[in-house]
């Protein structure tokens, strides 16, 4: 089990790794100065020259990834340009926010998605089963920032049921939390779908696996069958596929975040490319994919808790 | 008393090319305390007659005509599926041949020992007292322990052992025994065989024996039932069936054994042709394409012949005994 762990860490390390390489190569090759950016159109060369001294552009390319990697990994990603204090710090503050954000539309997504898929394949073929197929292609197939957009318009303006934007007084967690409703659904529940889809059909191929029609022969009630003889294996598809999904809903949370103008490193990072604020990007873009790669671990080890297989293999 | 009367069974399922005649009038008898072996190569309805007993027949598939008559009481073919799900489990025990998947993987053994007696007035604590005495009747080493592990952690002979000790933990009448033995080898087998013997004479249940092995069923039962496509072609006492076969499906299966080949052969018996398309079943006998001893008479409907002494078969020619074929 701890040998299984460390060795999924240093994975997680070469991944981060091999992430950062990349990242350093995307905003090296990005035309435009950092430097000139930060000190505005009036800066004079000798300024834009003594910063470029001092971010160290002027050093050969290696020895700038070098810095870069190694100031990563002690958790200096360097300083914001326009205000100069340290990226680390402001990603940070903004980090929670997201997280409870992606949270919230996992919570969403398994919430409505799991019950969902297993009510359509316990009465597959009937119209719930349809009803449900129908509906999870329909929440796939439109953008959570279109999502975003009608619950906006739909729960805060014309109904006035939620409030409409920002994330909630601080210290308040009720009213952070009744903020936090609409833009986890629109984080959500395209997820919603796809794990109803997921479930359902994992459902239906364990409902004809022999050990159910065991359970069945020693006659167990129908609500024991499906949901502690079932689920419990047709689950674990769905858990991996949610380790991957929170890719997909940390970029949908750019768009949550701009819609319901919350803070976030989704708002972040959107302001940081608009001022062409590099460290923040390159910092931002970095912690998510440690964020991403830790829940994915962390997902493997949920599997590992429900299968006893997966468990003994560790 | 007659744990399970069968009479005139008939099954059918919808397909797209129209409906298959899965089982055609079978009829058979369970005597209380009997072991009763029921023998027939692949797609001859086995399954199928036990999913129909057990009311787990797929949705497609359907009891049109005769009954199900269980401890002289409950008409199977008609019982509510409430009523049906008692009887599962407490009445009817059913052991699988897969004995990889039968158990569920990622439940321990215990937990699901558990589960199945929650009909069981016993404590918790009871409960699993009982597992563990039953776990030790199938020779589980270290039974406490195995509880907590989980079926991957058994061999295959064993988890076998433990579905038959599921099985007979709830005490049944029937026991229902679905080619228990076909996945296991061959010394597993015989001592799988001799476990559930054993057991059976402790516990004093019904068993109906599925399988194809000819040497496992003359072995362990008392009576026999050949099916061949969906029909029961010969049925009576193992000694019957194995000295004085009376239809020739049942003689010709006889040859096919491998055991029973005297000298050493290149060639092993095999019966000619195929079973035919249930969805097209013929008017006369069902085995009519395949036998040897055929005649203008086979395509009537060939009667039940009683040839005495609860020995029946299904075919015109059934008053003189079989030809023992020429053995190659």
């Amino acid at each position: 089990m701890l040998s299984y762990f460390i060795k999924r860490l240093g994975l997680a390390a070469a991944i981060v790794s091999v992430a950062m390489f990349l990242l350093f190569c995307m905003i090296y090759l990005i035309p435009g100065d950092p430097a000139s950016v930060a000190l505005g159109p009036r800066a004079t060369e000798e300024m834009r020259a003594a910063l470029r001294e001092k971010m160290g552009l002027n050093q050969p390319v290696l020895v700038q990834f070098w810095n870069f990697y190694i100031g990563a990994w002690t958790g200096d990603l360097g300083d914001e340009v326009l205000s100069g204090r340290p990226v680390t710090t402001v990603v940070l503050e903004q980090l929670p926010y997201t997280l409870a954000l992606i949270v919230g539309g996992i919570t969403w997504s398994v919430a409505l998605g799991i019950p969902l898929g297993c009510w359509a394949a316990v009465s597959r073929g009937s119209w719930a089963d349809r009803v449900v197929g129908i509906l999870s292609v329909a929440v796939i197939a439109v953008p959570s920032f279109v999502i975003a957009i009608y619950a906006l318009l739909i729960f805060a303006v014309e109904l006035r049921w939620l409030p409409a934007i920002g994330a909630g007084e601080p210290g308040n967690l009720g009213d952070q939390l009744t903020h936090l409703i609409l833009p986890s659904l629109a984080v959500g529940l395209g997820w919603v779908g796809y794990i109803a889809r997921m479930v359902r059909a994992s459902m239906l191929e364990v409902l004809e696996a022999s050990h159910i029609r065991t359970a069945r022969a020693f006659g167990l009630p129908d609500r024991t069958i499906t949901y502690r003889y079932a689920l419990s294996i047709a689950i674990l598809p769905t858990v991996t596929l949610l380790g991957v999904g929170i890719g997909q809903m940390l970029s949908s949370a750019v768009f949550a975040e701009i819609v319901f103008a919350r803070p976030g490193v989704g708002k972040l990072v959107y302001d940081a490319i608009l001022t062409r604020n590099f460290p923040i990007v390159t910092g931002t873009v970095l912690i998510t994919t440690v964020l991403f790669v830790l829940l994915n671990l962390l997902a493997d080890l949920i599997i590992g808790a429900l299968d006893p297989r997966v468990r003994s293999s560790f | 008393m007659t744990t399970l009367r069968i009479d005139n069974l008939n099954v059918t399922f919808s397909t797209e090319a129209g409906p298959l005649h899965a089982l055609k009038n079978v009829s058979f008898d369970v005597p209380e305390n009997r072991i009763v072996g029921i023998v027939g190569e692949s797609g001859c309805g086995k399954s199928t007659l036990i999913n129909a007993i057990l009311g787990l027949l797929a949705d497609n598939g359907s009891v049109d005509g005769g009954s199900i008559l269980f401890e002289g009481q409950d008409e199977l073919t008609t019982l509510p599926p409430s009523r049906m799900r008692d009887l599962r489990g407490p009445r009817i025990a059913t052991v699988f041949q897969d004995p990889m998947g039968a158990l569920n993987p990622v439940i321990s053994v215990g937990k699901q020992m558990l589960n199945i007696q929650y009909r069981s007035p016993l404590s918790k604590e009871e409960k699993l007292n009982r597992a563990v005495e039953m776990l030790e009747l199938v020779r589980i080493p270290d039974a406490r322990a195995a509880l907590v592990r989980y079926p991957h952690q058994f061999s295959g002979g064993m988890k076998q052992r433990i579905a038959i000790a599921m099985a007979l933990m709830m005490e049944p009448a029937l026991l229902i025994a679905d080619e228990p033995t076909t996945a296991l080898d061959a010394t597993l087998e015989v001592t799988t065989i001799e476990l559930l013997k054993d057991l059976q004479q402790k516990i004093g249940c019904s068993v109906m024996f599925i399988s194809h092995h000819l040497g496992v069923i003359a072995e362990l039962c008392d009576d026999v039932v050949v099916m061949y496509a969906g029909e029961v072609v010969e049925r009576g006492t193992v000694r019957q069936i194995f000295q004085d076969p009376r239809h020739p499906y049942t003689a010709r299966l006889l040859e096919c054994d491998p055991a029973r080949q005297s000298e050493r052969t290149r060639n092993l018996p095999t019966i000619p042709g195929e079973i035919p398309d249930l969805r097209a079943r013929p008017t006369g006998c069902i085995f009519a394409n395949r036998c040897d001893r055929v005649s203008d008479a086979c395509s009537a409907p060939p009667p039940d012949k009683d040839i005495g002494g609860g020995h029946i078969a299904r075919c015109f020619v059934a008053d003189t005994p079989a030809e023992t074929g020429v053995t190659a």
